[in-house]
């Protein structure tokens, strides 16, 4: 994924604005303190991934929100660079939750369909196995020269029982279904 | 130790069978050492983690799907990878807590004849070695002291973080790592920007900035002149002993520092071998820091 910030660099337009947006993230497990934010900037101080990366800045990403961009934040790349270590989480002196703020950014973000490759090939491993990679089944079979007992099963029948109704996963079937489609 | 926190039910995650084993051989040796039955998961799914920032509540199924799997056993879980181990700490707090929530979960795990209760504490093996074994034990266990090497720790995220959440350590100056380090005799040396990243979470959405972050660790960790980095988590290894000759190439830097698993560390201190130890699995060549201790 290349890390390009055009979405937010370009003038914002009022049409652009949904001021309903914050309210919405707020009633959101994981969202609740958003309005809190007073921009002071320590998350984004003290974000490892700020320090390496030109484009991500978690202030930012929370600004825009708090601002209504719904469109311009769920659309921008860097939304997915976020390590998840809740460094900033831990230091903000509001108590907002900002790793998870972005969490559900991007889940929102997923809900229409913007998923980088690296979480869709999880996810489809997972449905699989149970397992998020795919273990080769020569290293399930070394286990036992390397003196270790069998990898434990994973039931994806019973897996995708417990998901049913859940969005991700009716997502999921869809693409699949229209995977199949295409093949025939 | 009482039977509640001398077995554990191990809960493997995913990148643990998938690509660090000798994590998996040194920690089970370990463990069996030390007393610590380990008993395995009658069924598995992935903790959850990777798929939260896809979809929160399907992290949460799955993650409360393993703990009710558990407290069917009976059993307190016991982790390898920090991941697993925040995650099912999280979930459970977060269900016990909230009443709506746990039952529309439970709405989930119901056709399957599970329920989540929250009657199981996740622990991960640091915590298991330091509040169940204890120091005092370990320190008993070790027959070689490893005085003679100086080593850097890196505890990474998970582990600690978010606090709210995980209670366990203290995030901004952990100790647990270290206090387990000076157990086997060596020491544990200081470095800058000790409790950041490693990176691995950002790996596949940006490897360049993922590598730079271990970079900048190994950076860090070499100028203090450690002899070897303790993890205790299969990402971060990942990150600095299956990525290191990448970061050398890609940077143009020499590090040559061997990454073991903290239970490969106490394993020779407590006189296992290497071999047992899984040390040829390692990607780092490791005979230089074997000849120090003078098993080779």
């Amino acid at each position: 994924m290349t890390e390009t910030t055009a979405t937010q660099k370009e003038p914002v337009k009022a049409s652009e604005i949904d001021p309903k947006f914050k309210y919405e993230l707020s009633r959101m497990h994981g969202g609740e303190k958003l309005l809190r934010c007073f921009q002071c900037g320590t998350c984004t101080s003290d974000c490892p991934v700020a320090r390496f990366s030109d484009t991500y800045r978690p202030r930012t990403l929370i600004h825009m929100a708090q601002l209504g961009l719904k469109e311009r934040v769920l659309n921008s790349d860097t939304l997915w660079l976020c390590a998840a270590c809740f460094t900033c989480t831990d230091r903000c002196p509001q108590g907002v939750d900002v790793a998870s703020v972005i969490r559900v950014l991007r889940n929102l973000a997923a809900e229409k369909g913007i998923v980088p490759q690296v979480f869709k090939d999880q996810a489809a491993s997972i449905l699989e196995s149970g397992y998020a990679y795919k273990i080769p089944s020569l290293r399930i079979k070394k286990r036992e020269t390397q003196g270790l007992p069998p990898l434990p099963k994973g039931n994806p029948e019973k897996i995708r029982k417990a998901l049913k109704g859940v969005k991700f996963l009716e997502n999921k079937e869809k693409e699949e279904e229209q995977h199949e489609q295409q093949e025939q | 130790m009482s039977s509640k926190n001398s077995k554990y039910l191990i809960f493997l995650g995913c990148a643990v069978p998938y690509r660090v084993s000798s994590y998996e051989i040194s920690a089970r040796k370990v463990l069996q050492k030390l007393d610590v039955k380990l008993v395995e998961m009658p069924e598995f799914n992935c903790c959850g983690l990777p798929l939260d920032p896809v979809s929160h509540e399907t992290m949460l199924i799955l993650a409360a799907r393993n703990l009710a799997l558990a407290e069917q056993t009976g059993l307190n879980i016991l982790t390898l990878c920090p991941g697993c181990a925040g995650t099912l700490k999280k979930v459970n707090k977060i269900l016990k807590a909230d009443k709506t929530l746990r039952e529309q979960i439970n709405g989930h795990l119901k056709d399957s004849g599970l329920e989540f209760k929250g009657t199981v504490e996740t622990k991960h093996i640091l915590q298991v070695l330091t509040e169940d074994v204890g120091l005092e034990k370990i320190r008993e266990a070790v027959v070689k002291p490893l005085v003679m090497l100086k080593v850097a720790e890196h505890v990474g995220c998970h582990l600690l973080r978010p606090k709210e959440y995980i209670g366990f350590d203290d995030p901004e100056d952990p100790q647990t790592l270290k206090k387990l380090i000076e157990a086997t005799g060596a020491t544990c040396l200081d470095y800058i920007n000790e409790t950041e990243c490693c990176g691995a979470p950002s790996v596949g959405v940006s490897d360049k900035v993922a590598l730079q972050l271990a970079r900048d660790k190994l950076n860090h960790v070499k100028m203090v002149e450690a002899q070897a980095l303790i993890t205790i988590c299969p990402f971060c290894h990942i990150m600095f002993d299956t990525n290191e000759l990448r970061i050398e190439r890609m940077f143009s830097e020499t590090y040559g520092i061997p990454v073991l698993h903290y239970p490969q560390l106490l394993g020779l201190a407590m006189g296992i071998t290497p071999e047992e130890l899984a040390f040829n699995e390692l990607r780092v060549d490791t005979s230089k820091l074997l000849q120090v201790i003078g098993v080779h």
